[in-house]
Order: C-alpha cells, then sequence, then structure tokens
C-alpha cells in the first residue's frame, strides 16, 4: 500500500499584477492506494490549485506545508519526476499540443513512466483495447493531442491516460464535466476498472453528485475558502445536494446543482 | 489555432457565382493583405511604405540585370529580406568562383558542363527579381543534368553542392526530365558560401520529377535561390525545399504550367535558429486548364531573431479552367524572440475552378504544453524534440519519397541536436 500525504498546505500564486494572491489557507488530506476520495467544493475554492499544486505546475507556489509520496518530498520533485513516481492528473482543461500524434505521445509517455519502451504488439493491442473501451474513434490516434477534441473527447483521452499509464494515485480535475449522461457512464467505467485492481488511490475533484453514483467515494471533503471545511463519508455528499454550501457561511458558496436526471 | 480559407467552386460549366467575384475574377484582396506577423520583435522596416504591385504575373521578367532597379528593401518581394546581410549580392559583381558541383547517383542520365552558348540556358526560366538577373548575367558555365526520354533514373540523381569561401558568386544549374522520364534530383548544399543561385527546371510531358533541395549551409553562409520549374502536359513535378543552415537563406521556387492535366507538389521545412533569416517565397503560375497544385510549408523557430518568411503566391488566370489549388503554411515558434511572417497570396481570374484554398497558422510552444507532457512523465528536452520533430516530420511523410524519408529525418535529427533541442 502507498500513501501520499498532504499536510497544512499553503499555496499561493502570482496575480498578473505582480501581486502574491494566497489559494490554498491550510490543507491537511492523507490518500491511500484502494480508496476513493472525492472533493467538492464551490468555484474558487481551491480544488484546481491543490490538483495542479500536487502535480507541481510551476505557476502555483507553495509557501508551507509538505507533500509526501510514501514519506517522499514531492515537492522537491519535478514535474515529470512526480508523473514518474505514480502520480496522475487528469486535467480541468487539458491543452492541445501541436505537432505531436497521440500514438507517438502515448508510447513515449509509457516509455518515460516504465523506463523502458513497451513491447510494440502488446501496447498497440493495450491502446486499441482501451480506446475502444472508451468509445474514442481509431482515427484518433493519428491526431495530434487534444487537437481539435471536442470537450467530452478530451476527457476521454485522459481517462484512456489513466488507464494505460496505470498511476499509484489518480487526481481527477472535474472530469465530469462537459460529459453528457453516456459518456459519463463509459468515463466512470474507466475509472473503476482502474481502481478495482486496487494498486490505485483516487482523489476526484466534482461539482456535481451525479458521478459518485458511478464511482463510489470512500471519504467526502469539502473544500471552502482554500480549507477543508468538512470530512465525512459518501452521505455527505447527498446532504451538499440538499442543501448546497450555505450553511459553510461563505459569500462565494452557491447551491450544488441538482444531477442530471433527478 | 488555425484560420483557413477555402474556395470550393464546383466543377460545373455553369457560371457559378461566387462571394467577393466575378466571371472575370478579381483579386481577392483581403488574401492580398493577409500579412500575419508574429512574434515578439517589430518589423526592422518601420513604417516605410512598400511598393505594391498590382498582380504577381505583372512581375518584370528580364535576363538583364539593367532591368531591374537597385533595391531598397521597400519592393514587394524584398520587404522582409534584411539587404544588409546579403553581403554584396544585390550590389556587388558576383566574380566569385562558387561553390562546386558534384553529380553522382543514377548512371543512365546526363551530366554536361556547358557554357553560357549552350541553347538550353533559358529553357525554363526568366530572372524575376534584381538578384536572379545579377547571377544570370554573372554565371561561366552551368551544370546540366538530363534524364533521356522514357528514362526512369536508375537512382537518385546528387548534385553536391559545396562552398569553400565567401566571395559573392554566380551558379547556374539546368535539370531536364524529358518526356516520360522519371527521377529524383538532390541538391545538397554544404560549407561557406555567398551564392546568387538560378536552377532551371523543365519538366517533360508525362514525366515525373522530383527536385529536393537542402540547404546545410555553415552557419555565415548567404544563398539566394531562384528555382524555376516549366511543367508540361500530363506531367508530375515535386519540388521541397529543406532550410536548415546558414545566415540568410532566400528560397524563391516557381512552378509554371504550360500543359492541361499536370500535378504539382511542393513542399518546405525549414528550421530558424537565433539570428537566423530563412525566406521562401513561392509561385504557383496556373496559366493552364486542369491542373493541379497543392503546398505546404511547414518550420519551426527558436532564439532571438530567428526570422522565417513565407510567401505564398498562387496565380489562377483566365485560362486556367478546371484548376484545383490548396496552400498551407504552419510554424511553431519554440521561444521568444522569434518571427515567422506568413504570406499566402491567391489571386483567380477565373471562376470557373474545381478548388482553391489556403491556411497559414502560427502556434507558439509554451509553458502549458510542455507541463502537459511533462505531467505524463517526459523530461523536458523529450518533450521539445517531440512536438518539434512531430511537427516537422509531417511533412517529410506527405513527400511520398521513401528514400528521401530518412535522409530529411537525420537532416531534422542534426539541426535539433545542434540546437540543443
Ligand atoms: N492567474 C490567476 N490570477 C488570479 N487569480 C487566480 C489565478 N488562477 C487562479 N486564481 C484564483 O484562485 C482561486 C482558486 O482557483 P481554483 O481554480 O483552484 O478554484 P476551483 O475550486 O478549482 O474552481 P472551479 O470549481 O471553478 O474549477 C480562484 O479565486 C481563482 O480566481
Ligand atoms: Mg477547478
Amino acid at each position: 500500500m502507498s500513501t501520499l500525504e498532504i499536510k497544512d498546505l499553503h499555496v499561493s500564486i502570482e496575480t498578473e499584477q505582480g501581486a502574491r494572491k494566497q489559494i490554498l489557507k491550510g490543507v491537511s488530506l492523507t490518500i491511500n492506494t484502494g480508496e476513493s476520495h472525492a472533493i467538492m467544493g464551490p468555484n474558487g475554492s481551491g480544488k484546481s490549485t491543490l490538483a495542479s499544486t500536487i502535480a507541481g505546475h510551476p505557476r502555483y507556489l507553495v509557501d508551507s506545508g509538505s507533500i509526501t509520496l510514501d514519506g517522499e518530498d514531492v515537492l522537491d520533485m519535478s514535474v515529470d519526476e512526480r508523473a514518474r513516481a505514480g502520480l496522475f492528473l487528469a486535467m480541468q482543461y487539458p491543452v492541445e499540443v501541436p505537432g505531436v500524434t497521440m500514438t507517438n505521445f502515448l508510447r513515449t509517455a509509457k516509455t518515460a513512466l516504465d523506463g523502458k519502451a513497451p513491447s510494440l504488439r502488446h501496447w498497440t493491442k493495450d491502446v486499441k483495447e482501451a480506446m475502444s473501451q472508451l468509445r474514442i474513434d481509431a482515427d484518433f490516434a493519428q491526431r495530434n493531442v487534444n487537437e481539435g477534441f471536442s470537450g467530452g473527447e478530451k476527457k476521454r483521452v485522459e481517462i484512456l491516460q489513466l488507464e494505460l499509464f496505470k498511476p499509484r494515485f489518480a487526481i481527477l480535475d472535474e472530469t465530469d464535466s462537459g460529459l453528457d449522461v453516456d459518456a459519463l457512464k463509459v468515463v466512470s467505467e474507466g475509472v473503476n476498472r482502474e481502481h478495482s485492481k486496487g494498486g490505485m488511490g483516487t482523489l476526484l475533484i466534482t461539482h456535481y453528485t451525479r458521478i459518485l453514483r458511478y464511482i463510489k467515494p470512500d471519504f467526502v471533503h469539502v473544500f471552502v475558502d482554500g480549507r477543508i471545511a468538512e470530512q465525512g463519508g459518501p452521505e455527505l455528499a447527498d446532504r451538499l445536494e440538499a442543501e448546497g454550501y450555505d450553511r459553510f457561511g461563505t459569500p462565494a458558496a452557491a447551491s450544488v446543482d441538482a444531477p442530471a436526471g433527478a | 489555432m488555425a484560420e483557413a480559407t477555402q474556395l470550393d467552386a464546383p466543377a460545373s460549366a455553369e457560371k457559378i457565382a461566387i462571394d467577393g467575384f466575378t466571371e472575370e475574377g478579381e483579386n481577392l484582396s483581403p488574401f492580398n493583405e493577409g500579412t500575419v506577423q508574429h512574434g515578439a520583435k517589430k518589423h526592422s522596416h518601420g513604417d516605410a511604405p512598400v511598393i505594391p504591385e498590382a498582380s504577381r504575373g505583372e512581375r518584370l521578367k528580364s535576363y538583364k540585370l539593367a532591368d531591374f532597379a537597385p533595391l531598397n528593401g521597400r519592393e514587394e518581394d524584398w520587404r522582409f529580406t534584411p539587404l544588409k546581410r546579403l553581403r554584396g549580392l544585390h550590389n556587388q559583381p558576383l566574380t566569385g568562383t562558387g561553390p562546386t558541383v558534384e553529380v553522382t547517383g543514377a548512371t543512365n542520365v546526363l551530366v554536361e558542363t556547358v557554357g553560357r552558348d549552350d541553347s538550353r540556358i533559358g529553357s525554363a526560366s526568366v530572372p524575376d527579381d534584381r538578384v536572379s538577373a545579377a547571377a544570370w548575367e554573372a554565371f561561366t558555365e552551368a551544370t546540366v543534368v538530363t534524364i533521356p526520354v522514357e528514362t526512369v533514373a536508375d537512382g537518385d540523381v546528387q548534385i553536391s553542392i559545396n562552398g569553400v569561401d565567401e566571395a559573392p558568386a554566380a551558379q547556374h544549374l539546368i535539370i531536364t526530365a524529358e518526356r516520360f522520364s522519371k527521377a529524383v534530383v538532390v541538391l545538397d548544399h554544404h560549407g561557406k558560401t555567398t551564392l546568387a543561385q538560378n536552377v532551371e527546371i523543365v519538366v517533360g510531358d508525362g514525366a515525373e520529377l522530383t527536385v529536393v533541395s537542402v540547404q546545410e549551409w555553415d552557419d555565415d553562409a548567404v544563398h539566394t535561390s531562384t528555382q524555376q520549374a516549366k511543367i508540361g502536359r500530363n506531367a508530375k513535378f515535386k519540388h521541397v525545399v529543406v532550410s536548415l543552415g546558414g545566415d540568410l537563406v532566400r528560397m524563391t521556387p516557381s512552378s509554371l504550367f504550360t500543359g492541361p492535366g499536370s500535378e504539382v507538389e511542393m513542399y518546405g521545412l525549414y528550421f530558424a535558429d537565433a539570428g537566423q533569416h530563412l525566406e521562401q517565397r513561392l509561385l504557383v503560375d496556373h496559366a493552364v486548364p486542369n491542373c493541379k497544385s497543392r503546398v505546404t510549408y511547414k518550420g519551426a523557430l527558436q532564439g532571438q531573431d530567428a526570422h522565417t518568411v513565407w510567401v505564398g503566391d498562387v496565380l489562377i488566370r483566365k485560362a486556367a479552367e478546371g484548376t484545383d489549388t490548396y496552400e498551407t503554411n504552419r510554424n511553431l515558434l519554440l521561444t521568444d524572440g522569434t518571427r515567422s511572417d506568413s504570406v499566402p497570396n491567391l489571386e483567380i481570374e477565373t471562376g470557373l475552378i474545381e478548388g482553391a484554398g489556403h491556411a497559414s497558422a502560427t502556434g507558439r510552444f509554451d509553458d502549458e504544453h510542455l507541463f502537459y507532457l511533462m505531467a505524463r512523465g517526459i523530461d523536458e528536452k523529450t518533450a521539445r524534440r517531440l512536438v518539434v520533430r512531430g511537427f516537422l516530420n509531417e511533412v517529410i511523410q506527405q513527400i511520398k519519397v521513401p528514400a528521401l524519408e530518412e535522409r530529411l529525418t537525420d537532416a531534422v535529427e542534426r539541426e535539433l541536436a545542434a540546437g540543443n533541442i
């Protein structure tokens, strides 16, 4: 079993005007492989900031606190080292990378993650299978990474990578937004396939409870204004859906959107 | 990141209305004005007016240097070129001996060195700029490569051009693919030079010719090259420009259709490092009916004052009914401080065409791309290479001459290694 431990994390960013703005104000969270955690919270509460800080995006400046993976200092690692250590971020807004085909990208990443090139025959088969399970058209393999993909297609391709790269910890930043019900199901099944193998811890960031019907969280954390305001089991998500964030008393707090088809 | 414009005219003999022009045709002014400028540095010529050109088809053509006015940098076709860095090609006598020429490879083609009075001089080209005319007046002997009638070359024709000094020089080459012949001809440029070059290309009826011009000069080389092809009936011509090395390289390839039923593909790939000026201005002249042209140029830039220029002129003359043409230019800016000018020009004088379009786009490789790739375990250096290689290899794959693929891929790899990418 592996453990990703976040302790009293304070993070700020530099705004365009050059001022420093504090976003995370002391976040502590421990995730073990095999566990599934959901983070919910109003817009701007710092969820993506937490995810990006774990992945090592250079925009986010850690003022204090720590992130460790089985005791090893994650903050000390470069972005690619973190990925090779087993951290995976499915991004809220995956970027388009010009000039690089999906095929080439996936193979290069897999080679970097494993430290050796995958056996071509197995790899090609794995990619094909994973793509068809996620209902991604075969011709996507020849297209440039995310270039011209719709929002939903980008999210599916993030989960495709999750299935192929087999991380120890997967952070899914609003993978569910922009997906219709069918796509949501397909994507959730992908996450569950990987999760059920037992070697992965999942941190799922979402605004909506509908995805939590497919991906059952063991723990739910409520994020408000850069802190975890409350934690609980799956029942907490239902309560948030019914009551919204009002009782946490922040001006930004809006009610949680009702799930589609409720 | 792409902006594309496409005009598709149905292949019908009926008079058809296309927005913006009549059956008589019209210069599509939005295209002609479409200078796209990217990068951090301002254009060095400031606000000086550019001498306008009524139509690309009316540009002065002459074998006489005296017919061309001295250059001041404001001419439409020189406005992007830093004349000072031409090292005298535009205003000094071209009296240097110039690079050596050695032809190897195919054994069933004819290679000759001839004097100025040879009847084949001028069989495909007429200079259309001052430097080309200067080179025309100055060369003393020409290398002529002929692929005889109905001959399939038994290997690639390699023309190795090696520069040894920087005295301004002129050079003349003629490549003739006689009717129904087939060949791949590669011009390889190496060493140091200050060279104004004219390459005449004749593609006979039914011939299939590929001409590849690779510029891997030393860092301080200066090279202008006018490569004009005259294409017969039912012929296929591929032209490939690969510009990697040199301080200033200015290629002006053109394809002139003289018989119906022919196809032209023009490709280019270039990689400019800090301080390099790589320019390519091409012309496809659809003067006769029912020909097809495709143009694809791609370039990458990195480092302070890396500058590339692409100007793609496509002319569909009144007689050129049934023309089908499309041109694309894409540039990838790898760092700040680079500048890429991309100007597609489409002039259409008849509405009775199959299709005509162009696309031009310049994109940046930025920190978000890098973050995305690195977040998947790929180290920074590999990530950059992945992007550049992928971007440029797209052109190499399209060229579809397997024997060339490896060579060009290797040339790109050398360039990446040299550019510390
Ligand atoms: N470049 C920036 N300049 C100024 N403020 C920023 C910048 N980037 C993020 N922020 C601010 O940081 C705060 C946290 O943003 P973050 O993206 O982490 O929120 P979130 O919880 O993921 O929101 P959402 O639910 O909308 O995705 C917000 O107030 C946001 O406006
Ligand atoms: Mg967010």
